[in-house]
């Protein structure tokens, strides 16, 4: 051979860069500006205040939204109070029809719909075109069955639909967090106003397009763009009769004191610091995959992700050779290429936070792993990174850091997997990763918490439950369960 | 009709063909009948049902083993399909108010039922809290192959009330349409098989019900049969074939629409796992 | 061997389904084609195969595509131990190399004594490299230790020529079996392990060589010692190739990406890499009509 094996890997390194490739976006029309989509139509706001929603990729605008002030807010829950009458009195089997309507053209749309959500919120285009836009549409679909077949999920009572909706939704899953909310209000028989997150406005308008092609009654749906100002005018409004928010575990425990003594029927979805759990005798390259998954997926942008790895201590050398080596191959970069696996960080102020966060770890001891990343120019970043020697009480253990950070932390024992993965105020959910069957059970028994991912994580779907315990919040989305929030038993 | 002078258009008139396999055939015995006096349809035989079970068997452990929604967006698909051809079938039902009650009943029934199809495990499955450390579930799973019996009248409506059911279930069925009026069966088959249901998932047979029942009824590979469509006597004969194979005999009230007749067409299977470190 | 570690079959599929979903493009693509093509064994293995087989198939593997000499030639010619002489004759001066199945492929059902016999009479006739089957038989019985001396016994036959060892991943139930025996295998000497022998399906799969190489990745941490890895048996199309090599990338990283340590068995698989350099060179899609069939 006339070069070294050295040089000949060096070669194939280069070579096999896998060059760009771009998700084609000339399919796509963003309007330079947005109103507000009430009474069936979009329409021009009250308000006079608009802002921009950027791409955090490239910085660059995207399109001006409006902030809906107290006039638009009440003329949204107008809307829906006035088209609650007719749609609630509607022979379910009609409702019906037009959520399956919608989880179609959801279908149809599903391409510029992944777009749109990769360049508003920065998330790769594999996940919005695998995981967001097909889950959205399915939960549209799981919903629209139940419509017309209410007696049958709770057998020997009577239901009936509560009225006006408030929800208000984060920017890490825009359009899924407005189906989790948006199908199982109507399938009951609601109306909704949804505010979507300030950052992420532009999947919600788009979706009020679709409603308009589904020839939804107008005010069925509404959709108000604005911060947390309108956020919290909504959440208050009296017309509003039922309060669903994902959010941070600070603001839910805002909206919960705010609506005390009102009747309101409040849930919540929070925040999460879940335990992903790996036992010796674990499938070890699977693991790592699903550590990787738990905590690098969407760029840690995830309530429920798994951002503390508990390794049980007779395998956390050779799992973390294998999760840094793992990590490495991680392609961080634009986020409409299809090649992207950590896309870019949704705003300025979550970086600072992320990075705040990070420097505390150091500060406080633990050990920084970060790969090799080319960091773009512009827009907002942040590498994987992976924290060894953590201790319980450093902040990076504690606090929710909403970004692609790992804390690892050992144990010897089950019994000191359940203490230490339960020793904190969150509760969304947990990982469990055992070959062995009964282990896995005992543990999800002993597990504080709504989700318990075994041998796997970050799993959804329209039929399973979803919700937290303790501070993470309650309340369940998704499944039979889903309905509940949204009804009156009796 | 003779042409007057020439000039009216000659139609091309459609063969009406069984469904087996994914495809339309005749019958292998070659022979057919005349309901209606004009028309002629396949007089399927012992064989072709033969064929029918077959196809049906093959294609059971790929339509069990799809998704609970994979299933019911093609039951919708199915809708779809019906919904686009309403005129044709409205015709086909003898045209006015009548038959478009009976075209809208069906779409429905598929909406329905695809509506079924991932929630039906969630209501009629269990986790049943057994006394000791153990976890124990119940979960509903499909049967096999079903054989349906169509009903006579309603033509079209009466066979998806029941079809539809069986499929939701994961189950493949072998149907028999009705004897007098075949052909909103057959046209049915024509839109089942551009809904993307895999080949042999349904199957649908035209010919004398005296002449393919018994074999329907005693066949070793079929699981379930629902006999919506048989008379009091033809119900007797059943039960005692489907004896042999311990076919379940499924017999719903007529104008039933619910989740039991899902579960029918289903066994419940309780799986036992000890809970422990 | 029943101390080695589980693997859990979804989490295997699910990581192979999102590495089969990289999209490689121009430049990249166009290196990835060509390593294909530089790690292909392009094979014949039928009982109708002859001298004049061999003869046609050989003259495609130095020269994939007559007239275009930026084409190059395939790692090596896979045949039948009856074979090997014609091969050899053919190939004399080209580079590609002679691979000869043996050990009483595809089965493997026969006596040790036979297939010690028969690897060393192919070597004898010129074969640079030998695929062996292993005993799956013995394995699935739960005899190792007779599959490990079988393998010791042949690696020895062999001589100075390779020695991959097909573990027929098809036959072996689950991806636990197939880690297995991948163990086994590099634990008794083999220079590359190879899925299948292509007679039977499933052959190659992505999920199982994601397997295979995380054992050798393992395997080289714990011994220092570097095995190949070989998918054979229905890799047909460009991208399935491509698929092959983005795992192989992303699980055993570049010092694999080497015809010293990978390989694609396959034989329709050449002219649809021809196709597919031809349409990213012209921008238009190909038809079969241009590309000979040896």
């Amino acid at each position: 051979m006339a070069i070294t094996k050295r040089q000949a890997a060096e070669l194939a390194k280069q070579a096999f860069e896998y060059a760009p490739a771009p998700e084609a976006t000339d399919h796509v029309r963003i309007q330079p500006r947005y109103g507000l989509f009430v009474g069936g139509r979009m329409q021009e706001p009250h308000s006079k205040k608009r802002f921009p929603t950027i791409n955090p990729a490239t910085e660059q605008k995207l399109a001006e939204v409006a902030e809906a002030d107290a006039v638009d807010v009440g003329r949204a829950v107008d809307a829906a109070d006035k088209a609650f009458a007719s749609w609630s009195r509607m022979a379910p089997s009609r409702r019906s029809r037009y959520l399956f309507r919608i989880s179609r053209l959801i279908q149809e749309r599903a391409r510029e719909l992944a777009v749109v959500e990769t360049m508003d919120g920065g998330k790769p285009i594999k996940e919005s075109r695998d995981v967001d836009v097909p889950l959205s549409a399915a939960h549209f679909f799981y919903y629209a069955g139940w419509a017309d077949k209410l007696e049958w999920a709770f057998p020997n009572r009577r239901h009936r639909p509560l009225g006006v909706a408030g929800q208000v939704i984060p920017w890490n899953f825009p359009l899924l967090m407005l189906s989790w909310k948006i199908a199982p209000a109507l399938a009951a028989g609601n109306t909704v106003v949804l505010k979507p997150a300030e950052t992420t406005p532009l999947s919600a308008l788009l979706f009020a397009e679709i409603c308009q092609q589904a020839e939804l009654p107008p005010g069925v749906v509404n959709i108000i763009t604005g911060a947390g100002k309108t956020g919290s005018l909504l959440v208050s409004h009296p017309g509003v009769k039922k309060v669903a928010f994902t959010g941070s575990t600070e603001v839910g425990k805002l909206i919960q004191r705010s609506l005390a003594g009102t009747g309101k029927r409040l849930t919540l979805e929070l925040g999460g610091k879940a335990a992903n759990i790996v036992f010796e005798d674990a499938p070890l390259d699977q693991a790592v995959e699903g550590i990787v998954n738990g905590i690098y997926f969407n760029q840690g942008h995830v309530c429920c992700a798994g951002s503390r790895l508990l390794v049980q201590e007779s395998i956390a050398k050779p799992l973390l050779e294998k999760l840094k080596q793992r990590v490495s191959t991680l392609r961080l970069g634009d986020p409409l290429d299809k090649n992207t696996d950590i896309g870019a960080i949704n705003s300025k102020a979550q970086l600072e936070k992320i990075q705040g966060l990070v420097d505390s770890g150091v500060e406080e001891g633990a050990e920084l792993f970060q790969p090799e990343c080319k960091i773009p120019e512009r827009g907002y970043w942040f590498p994987p990174t992976i924290f060894t020697n953590v201790s319980q009480s450093y902040r990076i253990a504690r606090e929710e850091i909403f970004g692609p950070v790992l804390s690892v932390l050992t144990f010897r024992t089950p019994a000191e997997a359940v203490e230490k993965a339960n020793n904190t105020p969150y509760g969304l959910s947990a990982g469990v990763w055992t070959d062995k069957g009964s282990r896995i059970l005992w543990m999800a028994e002993r597990m504080r918490a709504g989700v318990v991912w075994a041998n796997t994580f970050n799993r959804f779907d329209p039929t399973s439950p979803f919700g937290g315990y303790k501070e993470s919040g309650y309340g369940r989305e998704g499944g039979v369960h889903g309905l509940l929030p949204y009804l009156e038993l009796s | 009709m003779p042409a007057k002078n020439g000039n009216e258009r000659i139609d091309v008139r459609k063969t009406y063909k069984q469904y087996v396999g994914g495809e339309f055939v005749r019958s292998e015995s070659g022979r057919a009948y005349r309901p209606d006096g004009a028309i002629n349809v396949p007089r399927g035989s012992r064989k072709d049902l033969r064929d029918a079970v077959r196809a049906a068997r093959g294609a059971f452990a790929g339509w069990a083993g799809r998704t609970a929604m994979n299933r019911g967006q093609i039951l919708y698909r199915a809708a779809e399909m019906l919904d686009g051809r309403r005129t044709q079938f409205i015709e086909l039902l003898g045209g006015g108010r009548q038959a478009r009650i009976e075209l809208d009943e069906a779409v429905d029934t598929l909406v329905w039922y695809a509506g079924w199809t991932d929630k039906v495990g969630q209501v009629t499955g269990t986790v049943n809290p057994v006394a000791g450390p153990y976890f124990n579930f119940t979960i509903p799973e499909p049967t096999g192959v079903v054989g349906i019996v169509a009903p006579e009248t309603p033509a079209l409506s009466g066979l998806v009330r029941r079809l539809a059911p069986a499929l939701c279930g994961g189950n493949v069925v072998v149907a028999l349409a009705p004897e007098a009026r075949p052909l909103p069966a057959l046209t049915l088959a024509e839109v089942l098989a551009t809904s993307d249901f895999p080949s042999g998932v349904i199957n649908v047979l035209t010919g004398q019900r005296k002449e393919l029942l018994p074999w329907l009824a005693a066949h070793m590979d079929v699981n379930a049969i629902d006999v919506g469509g048989c008379t009091p006597d033809e119900v007797v004969e059943i039960e005692k074939a489907a004896a042999d194979n311990v076919k379940r005999v499924v017999k719903m009230p007529s104008g039933e629409v619910s989740p039991h007749l899902i579960t029918a067409f289903m066994e419940m299977k309780t799986i036992w796992h000890p809970i422990g470190v | 061997m029943r101390g080695v570690r589980s693997v859990d079959e979804v989490g295997a599929d699910e990581r192979a389904a999102s590495l089969a979903k990289r999209s490689i493009k121009k430049s990249s693509k166009l290196w990835a084609l060509d390593l294909a093509i530089r790690c292909m064994d392009l094979t014949t293995l039928e009982g109708s195969d002859t001298p004049g087989k061999v003869a046609g198939l050989c003259a495609k593997a130095i020269r994939p595509k007559p007239g275009d000499a930026s084409i190059p030639s395939v790692a090596a010619i896979c045949v039948y131990p009856a074979r090997v002489a014609d091969a050899r004759e053919h190939l004399r001066g080209s580079g590609v190399r002679v691979a000869s199945v043996a050990t009483a492929f595809p089965s493997g059902q026969s006596f040790t004594s036979i297939k010690v016999t028969e690897t060393e009479d192919a070597v004898a006739a010129g074969a640079d490299e030998v695929d062996m089957v292993i005993d799956r038989g013995a394995f699935l019985s739960g005899d190792y230790h007779k599959v490990y001396d079988e393998i010791v016994a042949v690696k020895e036959a062999c001589g100075k020529a390779h020695l991959k060892v097909i573990l027929e991943t098809g036959e072996l139930g689950t991806y636990d079996g197939v880690r297995r025996a991948s163990i086994l295998a590099m634990a008794a000497g083999a220079d590359f392990i190879k899925t299948s022998t292509g007679k039977i399906q499933p052959a190659a799969t992505l999920p199982v060589s994601l397997v295979m190489m995380e054992s050798i990745r393992d395997f080289m941490r714990e011994t220092g010692r570097p095995v190949g890895f070989k998918a054979a048996g229905g890799i047909r199309t460009s991208k399935q190739a491509i698929a092959y090599l983005v795992i192989t990338y992303e699980t055993l990283g570049a010092d694999w990406m080497t015809p010293d340590r990978f390989r694609l068995g396959a034989s329709t698989l050449l002219n649809d890499v021809l196709m597919q350099i031809d349409k990213e060179r012209t921008g238009a899609y190909q038809s079969g009509d241009y590309f000979t069939i040896d």
